[in-house]
C-alpha cells in the first residue's frame, strides 16, 4: 500500500496546522488518561497494599459460622429443643499445638497465634478500655507490620520477657502515662496485673492506637485465666491472592471460622471495581472527544479533496482504496497522537510522582502521591485512541469512497 | 478491424422526481485506431455518453461492450480495474493531483496497476512526458506549469498504462489556440503513430472536422 500511503502523507502534510491540532487533541486525551490511570491505579494499589499489610491474610478465630447443634438434634430428626442454657464451654481454639504444627506443614507463608481478651488499662485514676493481645513476639513480627510503627521503645522489648506492655501513643496520652511508666491491666475475668510500658506505637489507625495493648501470650493467658489457650491464628501468605484457598482449607480442617482478607473487605474491593468502571468511562469520554477532532479533520480533507477522489476513481482506484486512504489518514493521526500522548502521559505521571504534600489532619507526615507505573495504561489508552481514530476516520472515508466522480467532474467543467 | 467499443440502445436516466434522460438509445461501434469526435450542443448529453463509455457511470438500460466484454455484470472493483488498464481519461481541466510533480502524477496509475518495477515506472513516466515536450518540467508541480503543459501531463498520465482507448472530454476546452493545436496534434499522433483509439468530446467543429469520424448528439440521441 505504499501508493495510498504516499497520498495520505501529502494530504496530512498539506494541512499541517489542522493535523497538529487533531494530533494534540488525541495526545492530550491519551496523556491525561495515562496520568489518571497511573494515579487511580496507584491509589488503589496503595490502598490494597495497606489493607493487605495491616490485616492478616487469613484470620482464624474461635468462632463457628453456624451455631453448634445440640447432640439430641443430631440423634433425632424430629426433635426441636428450645430454652436451653448451654454449658459454659472452654473458649478458644482447641488443641492449639496440633493446629499450629498442621498449619506449619503446608502454609506458604507465616502465621502467629494469639489470645485476644477485653480489658481495661488503668493508670493513676484514668481508665481506657482495651483489647489486650497476648502474642508470641518472634512469630508476631512475621504477620504484623506493627514492628515498624514504634515511636518510642521497640517491639523487641516485649521479647525480652518480664511484665512489659506495648500500647498506642493515643492511649498513652489518654492515660497520661509515658514510656517506662507502670500501668495496671484489668481483664474481664476480674484479674489484675501490672505492666511496664516498654514501647509506644503509632499505626495511623486511631482505633488501634487508642484501643490496643500487646503483652506476652503467657501474660494474657494468666490475665484471662485460660492457661495454654489461644483464640486467634493470623496467617500472612507469601502471595496474598491465595488467601481464599488457604482460608477454605483451614476452615474445613480445623472447623473454625477462617476469613480471607478478600472476604473481610468485600465491600471495599467492590468499591474499587466501581472506581475502575468510572475511570474507564472517563477515559472513554476523553477519547470520544479526541475522536471528534479526528472526524472533523478527515471530514474536512475528504471535502477538500473531493476532486482528487474523483480523479483517482476515474484513474481506476476502486472504492476500497479510497476508504483505506482516509481511514489510514485517521489512524495515522491516532498513532501520532498516541505516541505523543504516551510521552505526555509519562511526563505527567513523572511530574505527579514528584508531588509531595502534607496530610492536614496530622500535619506531620509528608506523603508522595501513590503512582503506579504500568505498560498496560499506555496500551489501553493507545488502544482507545486508535479505536476512536479508526471509527472517526472510517465514517468520512466511507462517505468519500461512495462519491460519484461524474458529479464532481461535471461540476468542474 | 474489430470493434473496441460497442453499445446497443445505451440509455442513462437520472432518477430525479422528474426523471432526466441524459442519453437515449445510443447504438454505436468504435473500432481500434479510430479518431472519433463526439459533437453536439451543450447539454446534449455528449459528456454523459463519454462517462458511460469510460465506466464512470452506469447505464440505466442497454449494453456496453469494451474490448468485446460486456460491462453490465462487472462489479465496482472490476470496473475500476478496467478503467485502470484499458482506459485513459483526459478532461477539460487537467485534474492532476496538486501535491505531486508531473512525473509522479504520471506514475500514479502505473503504481496502482503495479505491473512495472518502480525504476521502470519512473523511466517510463519520464519518457512519456519527454515525448510530449515536457522533458524539462518532470519535477514541477501542476501549479508551476501552464494550462497547456498541465493538459499534456494529463495526456501523458492517460497513456501511463498503455491503454488502447483514450477518452477526452473537451481536452482543449480551456486552452488558448496555440496550446489547443498542440494538444490536438498530440491526440492525433496517438492514433496515427501509437495505434490508440481516441474518442474526444468537443464543441469545436473545425477540430471535429479534422478527425476520422463525427458522432453528433442532440438531446441524448445520435442526430
Amino acid at each position: 500500500m505504499p501508493l495510498i500511503f504516499d497520498i495520505a502523507v501529502t494530504h496530512i502534510a498539506g494541512r499541517g496546522r489542522q493535523t497538529l491540532v487533531a494530533v494534540i487533541g488525541v495526545a492530550v486525551g491519551v496523556g491525561f488518561s495515562i496520568a489518571m490511570a497511573a494515579l487511580m491505579q496507584g491509589g488503589q494499589d496503595d490502598f490494597v497494599r495497606q489493607l493487605v499489610d495491616t490485616m492478616p491474610h487469613v484470620d482464624i478465630t474461635d468462632e463457628q459460622r453456624t451455631a453448634r447443634r445440640q447432640p439430641a438434634e443430631d440423634a433425632f430428626a424430629t426433635v426441636a429443643i428450645s430454652g436451653l442454657r448451654p454449658r459454659d464451654d472452654r473458649r478458644g481454639i482447641i488443641n492449639p499445638t496440633a493446629a499450629a504444627s498442621w498449619l506449619e506443614s503446608w502454609i506458604p507463608g507465616r502465621f502467629a497465634a494469639n489470645l485476644k481478651t477485653q480489658g481495661v488499662i488503668r493508670y493513676s485514676s484514668r481508665e481506657v478500655g482495651a483489647a489486650i493481645n497476648g502474642i508470641e513476639p518472634e512469630r508476631e513480627s512475621g504477620v504484623s507490620p506493627i514492628v515498624e510503627d514504634f515511636v518510642e521503645g521497640s517491639f523487641s522489648a516485649l521479647a525480652a520477657g518480664g511484665n512489659n506492655v506495648l500500647i498506642g501513643d493515643t492511649m498513652a496520652s489518654r492515660l497520661g502515662a509515658g514510656f517506662g511508666d507502670t500501668i495496671t491491666a484489668v481483664s474481664s475475668e476480674g484479674l489484675t496485673r501490672n505492666f511496664k510500658i516498654a514501647g509506644l506505637f503509632h499505626t495511623g489507625t486511631t482505633a488501634r492506637d487508642e484501643g490496643e495493648a500487646y503483652v506476652l501470650l503467657k501474660n494474657a493467658q494468666i490475665l484471662s485465666a485460660r492457661p495454654n489457650a489461644i483464640n486467634e491464628i493470623r496467617i500472612k501468605l507469601d502471595d496474598p491472592n491465595r488467601a481464599p484457598a488457604v482460608a477454605h482449607r483451614a476452615e474445613a480442617e480445623l472447623g473454625y471460622k477462617a476469613v480471607a482478607w478478600q472476604e473481610a473487605n468485600e465491600s471495599i474491593l467492590e468499591a474499587l471495581v466501581v472506581r475502575n468502571v468510572i475511570m474507564y468511562t472517563v477515559v472513554g469520554a476523553i477519547m470520544l472527544v479526541a475522536g471528534f477532532g479526528i472526524y472533523n479533520i478527515i471530514s474536512t480533507i475528504t471535502h477538500e479533496k473531493a476532486r482528487d477522489i474523483a480523479i483517482m476513481k476515474s484513474l481506476g482506484f476502486p472504492e476500497s482504496d479510497m476508504r483505506r486512504l482516509f481511514l489510514l489518514e485517521g489512524v495515522a493521526i491516532g498513532v501520532a497522537g498516541s505516541v505523543l500522548g504516551g510521552l505526555l502521559g509519562f511526563a505527567m505521571t513523572y511530574g505527579l510522582s514528584l508531588v509531595r504534600f502534607e496530610i492536614a489532619a496530622t500535619g506531620q507526615e509528608m506523603t508522595r502521591l501513590p503512582i503506579a507505573w504500568s505498560v498496560m495504561h499506555y496500551v489501553i489508552a493507545s488502544a482507545f485512541a486508535l479505536g476512536s481514530a479508526a471509527v472517526a476516520g472510517y465514517l468520512p472515508a466511507r462517505r468519500a469512497a461512495r462519491l460519484n466522480p461524474v458529479e464532481i467532474i461535471r461540476g468542474a467543467s | 478491424m474489430s470493434a473496441l467499443i460497442e453499445t446497443e440502445k445505451l440509455t442513462r436516466v437520472l432518477p430525479e422526481t422528474v426523471p432526466v434522460t441524459l442519453v437515449k438509445d445510443i447504438t454505436l461501434a468504435i473500432n481500434e485506431k479510430e479518431f472519433v469526435a463526439v459533437t453536439g450542443p451543450s447539454g446534449s448529453g455528449k459528456s454523459s455518453l463519454l462517462y458511460l463509455l469510460g465506466l464512470l457511470d452506469r447505464p440505466t438500460a442497454g449494453t456496453l461492450r469494451i474490448g468485446g466484454r460486456d460491462t453490465a455484470p462487472m462489479n465496482e472493483r472490476e470496473r475500476a480495474r478496467t478503467r485502470l488498464s484499458m482506459l485513459g481519461f483526459v478532461f477539460q481541466f487537467h485534474f492532476l493531483l496538486p501535491e505531486f510533480t508531473a512525473r509522479e502524477n504520471v506514475e500514479i496509475p502505473m503504481r496502482k496497476l503495479g505491473r512495472l518495477a518502480r525504476p521502470e515506472m519512473r523511466e517510463r513516466a519520464g519518457e512519456l512526458l519527454s515525448s510530449l515536450g515536457l522533458g524539462e518540467h518532470l519535477d514541477k508541480r501542476p501549479d508551476q506549469l501552464s494550462g497547456g503543459q498541465r493538459q499534456r501531463v494529463a495526456v501523458a498520465r492517460s497513456l501511463a498504462n498503455d491503454p488502447p482507448l483514450i477518452l477526452a472530454d473537451e481536452p482543449t476546452g480551456s486552452l488558448d489556440s496555440t496550446s489547443s493545436e498542440q494538444v490536438f496534434a498530440i491526440l492525433e499522433t496517438l492514433v496515427r503513430e501509437r495505434g490508440k483509439t481516441v474518442v474526444a468530446v468537443t464543441h469545436d467543429l473545425d477540430m471535429a472536422a479534422r478527425m476520422d469520424r463525427r458522432i453528433h448528439i442532440v438531446d441524448g440521441k445520435i442526430g
